[in-house]
């Protein structure tokens, strides 16, 4: 369901308005070609209107392969088309930014009746989804560990940490990173030997964004920090649903990924 | 409260200045990241870079520091494509914000967009959608340049589109609306040969009479392009503006009378799917290149004995 149409603030009349006219049937193949075009000399122009129906919905499918290439990989390409398709028909682009066309897709993907079968499929397209965010997120050096041990012991249960504009958070009940990072290369895919279930931590400090996979407990952590709890606060969270976490090694991989950007001291 | 970060400066890289780097006279390629290592190895001099300004519209990451990169060393030219500038409703404020804002960061050569249409309502139909040519349309259309141009405070160089249908409602001719467009707005133009071409084919008029018919003296930037044939509803040859393949022989030619009648103008070899490896695309513009600099140095001679 898309949100309500925004009118233009004018209303245009008539034949002025050959937008309205044009686009009806450029995702709806049931609509005919609209009838203020032709080709030349009144010629009819069906499959010169195809042309524009062919670019839009191809172009916006090409745009999805594009975010979503382990999920294409994972289902093969005629299907992923296929998928792709019906989303572009129900959801089109409302930014004319393709960067940020395909939020919707991983929730398509979790209802959509010929993906039952891989229940994982629709985390795996959320990491792709938080993958393209983190690559296009706003420049900012990483907080470093010697921030962090600057900070006094008795002062250090208060610490907020502020999130990396990049750091993005994927929880899956599926073992989604392994099999994201499996189908993201181009090396040949083997049998994936693990079912527990893995989030992933995307980050990038830098250029190159990289994915981790966080251990059960550690995401519950990192959610609560990401979100500016306190330390103390999203250690006990945390140690309630996982009590052998170790607060330090998670911090560290958090630093090593330059999760976050800055931390602030209470009081 | 107290906040510590690791450097507390970041604001420095955006106030950062380029070079001034002359287009003048030479010929460019769509800028793909996939060739930037080999365009720094390559350690080429002229030629310039174009690229779609809507790529670079993200807050960060690796688009801007390639796209900073290549500008450092090379003039670049800042194509829009999707301000809907041929639409019937208002532009998009934000979307104009961020194409400012682009061309205030990388301070470009040229700065262009189409004469065609992408949004209607909130919808985003990423394709360069045909206008009617009315009197009515060439109002709107005139505001909306006049309304880039003051947000940008620089010409815009517009671009004439391929196009596969007719309007039945159109009271004039592609070229008669550009010509008005240019006098009412005061804008440059970007003539696309390959554009010309295609549309030609598909509209059934000769391409060296639409040339003749066109401003030429306001034209800042050429693109030239490959395109691909298919079939109409009667069968007849429909071609489609691809992107995807070597620009057309049919292309070249005209290209070719274009500079001959205008001089050189910076010329853009656009390659935007199907992209090649970087030395192919070169010789892309190599080719180009040669065309200018032949009309370049048959004008300069033509010069040097009108003063002897």
């Amino acid at each position: 369901m898309q949100a309500p149409s925004k009118k233009p603030a004018v209303p245009l009349e008539g034949s002025e308005n050959y937008a309205a006219e044009f686009v009806p049937p450029l995702l709806d193949p049931e609509r005919e070609t609209p009838a203020l075009v032709s080709g030349p000399d009144g010629k009819a122009a069906m499959k010169r209107f195809n042309v524009y129906r062919n670019n839009v919905t191809v172009s916006l499918i090409e745009a999805l392969a594009a975010t979503f290439p382990a999920t294409a990989r994972i289902t093969g390409e005629a299907f992923f088309r296929a998928m792709a398709r019906f989303h572009v028909r129900e959801t089109a682009p409302t930014s004319p930014l393709l960067f940020e066309y395909g939020r919707d897709f991983p929730d398509f993907i979790a209802r959509y009746d010929h993906a039952r079968s891989m229940p994982w499929l629709a985390d795996v397209a959320r990491i792709e989804r938080a993958w393209l965010d983190a690559y296009h997120a706003a420049d900012a050096p990483a907080l470093t560990p010697e921030t962090l041990a600057s900070v006094p012991p008795d002062r250090l249960g208060d610490v907020v940490f502020e999130a990396h504009p990049a750091t993005r958070l994927v929880r899956s009940d599926y073992p989604a990173v392994t099999i994201f990072a499996a189908n993201r290369a181009s090396d040949p895919v083997g049998r994936i030997q693990t079912s527990a279930p893995e989030s992933a931590l995307i980050t990038r400090p830098d250029l190159e964004v990289a994915v981790r996979h966080l251990t059960p407990g550690a995401d519950i952590l990192l959610d609560r920090l990401l979100s500016g709890v306190p330390l103390a606060a999203a250690a006990t969270e945390a140690a309630s649903h996982c009590p052998t976490l170790d607060l330090a090694t998670v911090i560290a991989t958090a630093l090593d990924a330059g999760a976050f950007a800055a931390l602030h001291q209470g009081g | 409260m107290s906040t510590l970060a690791a450097t507390p400066d970041r604001l420095a890289s955006a106030s950062q200045r380029f070079p001034t780097h002359e287009i003048d006279g030479l010929a460019g390629t769509s800028f793909k990241h996939q060739h930037l290592q080999a365009i720094l190895a390559d350690n080429a001099s002229g030629g310039f870079f174009e690229v779609h300004a809507e790529n670079y519209m993200g807050a960060g990451g690796p688009p801007h520091a390639a796209l900073a990169r290549i500008r450092e060393d090379f003039p670049v030219s800042l194509h829009g494509v999707c301000m809907s500038i041929g639409g019937p409703q208002p532009l998009d404020k934000a979307h104009l914000g961020r194409f400012r804002d682009l061309v205030r960061r990388y301070e470009p050569a040229l700065v262009s967009e189409h004469l065609a249409w992408s949004t209607h309502e909130t919808t985003y139909y990423n394709d360069l959608l045909p206008l009617p040519y009315t009197e009515a349309t060439v109002t709107r259309v005139a505001a909306h340049i006049d309304e880039v141009q003051q947000a940008i405070g620089r010409p815009l160089l517009l671009e004439n589109p391929s196009t596969y249908v007719t309007f039945r409602e159109s009271t004039m001719s592609e070229t008669a609306f550009i010509r008005e467009l240019v006098k009412r707005t005061g804008c440059g133009l970007l003539l696309d040969i390959n554009n010309v071409f295609v549309s030609a084919t598909n509209q059934n008029y000769s391409a060296l009479d639409y040339l003749s018919d066109f401003p030429l003296d306001h034209v800042g930037e050429i693109h030239l392009a490959g395109h691909a044939k298919q079939q109409d509803d009667e069968g007849e040859l429909l071609l489609i503006d691809s992107h995807d393949g070597p620009v057309s022989d049919a292309v070249w030619k005209l290209f070719d009378i274009v500079i001959g009648r205008s001089g050189p103008i910076p010329t853009l070899i656009e390659w935007d799917s199907a992209i090649p490896d970087w030395p192919v695309l070169k010789r892309e513009a190599a080719a180009a290149q040669l065309i200018l600099d032949r009309h370049s140095e048959a004008a300069s001679r033509e010069k040097s004995r009108a003063s002897a």
